[in-house]
Formats: C-alpha cells, structure tokens, sequence
C-alpha cells in the first residue's frame, strides 16, 4: 500500500514498479497521482500508459488467469486504469500517440451483461486502438449502423449467454448478405463462448480474454497492414 | 450404456449428479415420491464460476460413481458450457434435463423465453441463491470488500425476479432484503420443482 508513501520522493523506476503494485491493489488515487507526477516529470502520455498502466495490467491478467486474482480484484485493478486512462485520454491525442486501428464493440442483443467487454474495450485502448463501444443488448442494426458510422478495422461481439451467443451468428450473416464480411476483422468472446463456435459462426477468431483479445487484434490488424506494423507494434 | 435392470417391476438404478445447488430439491422429492431407486451425488455450485470446468468435472463423476446403476441422470443446464456439456453427457451415455440453466428448467422454457423478452435485463435468485445470497452474491463477487463494485455488477438490469421453487416466508424476506442491496425491484414468481419432478420421473 502507498497510503503513507510520498510518490513524489521514488524515481521514475520505483514510482512506475509502485504503480504497478497500486493497479494490483486496485489503488485509484494512487493511480491518478503516480500518472500525474509522471506527466509532471515530463514523461510521454504514451509512455505513461504503457509503461505504468499497460503493463501494470498485464500482472494483474495473469494472476487472474492463474487464479491468483478473482474477478472482484480485477474489477478494482481496471477501475484503477480507467482512472488514470482518463486523464491521458486528451494527452494521448495532442501528442499523437501512435494508432493501431478502430474497433467497435457491443454485446448482442438479449444481453445485458459487460464486465468482459469493458475489459477488453479498456485493454484494447490501452494497446492504442481507438474502440467505439456500442453498449449492451444490439440488434443487428446497430452494428450494421456503427460499421457504417465508424468504418471500423474491428468488429468486436460479447456475450455471457449461451442463449444470447447464436445472435453473433444473425450479425455475421448479416454482413456476408449486405457483402461486407470480408472488409472487417469480427473477435468474439464471452464465458460460454470456444474456438469451434467462433469458426462455425464465421468469426475470424475466438478471444477467451481481454489480454488475448488484444494480442488477436493486434496480429490481425499486422496481416492486414502487412510488415510495416507489424515492426511498429512489437 | 449401462445395462438394464432385469427386473421390470423394479425401476432402474438411477444415478443422478447434479449441481449442488439444487440437492436439497431432489431430496424433496425424492421424499415426496418414494424414489428409492435414485441415488444423488452433486457437484460444487461454485463451478458456476468457471463453467468451462463443469463438462470434465461431470464426467469425472459419472466414471468414478456409475458402477452399480442402470442410467445415469443429470441436473445440469447447459449452465455456460456452450454445448460441451451435451458432448460429453453423449459421450458417457447420461441424459440431462432440458434447459439452458436452472431458471429455464425451474420455470419451464415457454415462461422463462416470456420472461426474459418481457425484459431480458433480469437478475434472477432461486430459493439455493436467496440462502446463500450473502456468500454467494455479496462475498463471492466482492461486494464486502469493495461496495463501489455494485454499479459494475448489477447496473445494467431492472429488476430481480425471484423464482421460488418451495415457498416459504422466511426466504421471501430474504429475497425481498437481497432485492433492496441490490437496490433493484422484486419480482416473484413460484415455479414449484414440477420441472425437475417431470424430468426424474419420465427420463
């Protein structure tokens, strides 16, 4: 805990090794404090987001999927990014931090659920992807309407439901009827979702995590633009 | 596939696994009907948790208890398994109960589908869930530790519906207590257990 530790005092190695201690714990103030004093220091808002926040996360999903963390310690741990995402958000554009692509996300229609998708949204920006998020429970149209609006390189679909999945499939279809398949990359995720039913809907990949999420798109998005990102993202 | 009881008079030995959560269901009715010839052994609740686990978990249990009975039942939903349930249930040659999980079995599938387009935002407790709210629901997801956690969890539904499977005026005021910590509206619907009744009796 940092509750009586001076941040201000640490170098810019320690402060960013506390900071990652302060995400695990979930520590928002610290957070923001410890973005600011970086900032202040002179740091790269794209420096402090992957150095401290970015990184911080990536222990934090691993002890998750270790079952050293549980859900209630992730959630702090992500509220604690969003924090300090939140102040470099602004910064992040002025400096023109480098942008990988554009993904939208929603869960399907019938569902209500989101904990996994504001993950991956969070850890998808992280990676420096600008992420549209449609929000919960979307008919068809709305993504059709928000592929339209944004032109995406992403379509990105959630669901916790085994009875709410099949939907991935009426919006992929739906895409291959209006002939537009093929000019998105479509991630699927969710807790009842697996590798066979993301190739029998015809997704482009299955993604069991936020931080897999991210390493996907970034491969796909890597394919796409051919070697020249792929030496700018590794 | 298990061999059959010779004897026709006798029903058959029936192995049932299920999901702890609705043991005490089963000896009810097991009470109720005389239902000798069943025997239950479950699985933890908190599989529910990690549901890619439950399918092997199943399984593992059907292997290790089936020596000595003629079928094998299940109580399992779907339950999040995404169908990997159903494959291994074919793959061991036990049958399960119809239904995508406990509610839709407990209800019946035409009322939950009603249910849930009347609004698919819904948060639903069984008379299990309301009995163990506290460390189910408030400790399991956190919400000790860390209260500011409720919006995250619970700030996409409208309402909590109760399916109540024996009624009873103590589990009422529970539900009705947990509806208010999650600072949602309480539905109540009695669902009787004639759905899990049906399933064990004509399986």
């Amino acid at each position: 805990m940092s509750n009586e530790l001076d941040l201000n005092s640490l170098s810019d190695e320690e402060l960013i090794e506390q900071m990652h201690d302060d995400l695990y714990d979930g520590l928002k103030d610290e957070i923001e404090e410890g973005v600011r004093i970086l900032l202040q220091r002179g740091w790269q808002p794209y420096d402090v987001l992957t150095k401290s926040l970015v990184a911080g996360m990536k222990i934090v999903g691993e002890d998750f999927r270790d079952g050293i963390l549980f859900v209630p310690e992730v959630l702090m741990s992500a509220n604690a990014m969003k924090a300090g995402m939140a102040i470099l958000r602004p910064l992040l554009a002025e400096t023109g931090a480098p942008k990988i692509g554009k993904m939208i996300i929603g869960t399907v229609k019938g569902d209500i659920h989101d904990i996994g998708k504001n993950l991956v949204t969070m850890m998808m920006e992280g990676a420096g992807f600008e992420v549209i998020d449609i929000g919960i429970n979307n008919p068809v149209e709305n993504y059709l309407a928000a592929i339209e609006e944004h032109q995406p390189d992403i379509v990105g679909m959630s669901a916790l439901l085994t009875t709410t999945m099949p939907y991935m499939k009426v919006v992929i279809d739906a895409m291959k009827e209006k002939g537009i398949r093929n000019d998105y990359i479509v991630l699927v995720g969710g807790a009842p979702l697996n590798e066979a039913f993301a190739e029998s809907i015809g997704a482009d990949a299955y993604c069991r995590d936020a931080a897999v999420a991210v390493e996907t798109a970034k491969a796909f998005m890597a394919r796409r633009q051919g070697s020249a990102l792929a030496q700018r993202v590794a | 596939m298990a061999a059959m009881s010779t004897s026709f008079a006798e029903p058959p030995r029936t192995l049932v696994i299920a999901c702890g959560a609705l043991a005490r269901e089963f000896l009810f009715l097991k009470e109720r009907n005389g239902w000798d010839h069943m025997t239950i052994t479950c699985l933890p609740a908190k599989l529910h948790n990690r549901p890619q686990l439950i399918p092997e978990a199943v399984r593992e249990k059907i292997r290790e208890m089936r020596a000595g009975y003629d079928r094998v039942l299940c109580l399992y939903g779907d339950c999040g398994t995404g169908g990997l349930l159903d494959q291994v249930l074919a793959e061991e040659g036990a049958e399960r109960i119809a239904g995508a999980h406990c509610y839709e079995f407990f209800l019946g599938s035409p009322e939950f589908e009603a249910l849930n387009d009347e609004d698919p935002a819904t948060f639903y407790l069984t008379d299990y869930l309301v009995r163990h709210f506290e460390t189910l629901i408030i400790k399991g997801l956190g919400l000790d530790r860390y209260p500011q956690l409720l919006e995250t969890y619970f700030g996409n539904y409208n309402r909590v519906v109760f399916l109540s499977q024996i009624p009873d005026p103590v589990l009422l005021k529970k539900a009705e207590e947990a509806a208010r910590r999650l600072g949602l509206p309480l539905v109540v619907r009695e669902t009787g257990l004639g759905g899990i009744e049906t399933f064990l009796a004509t399986a």
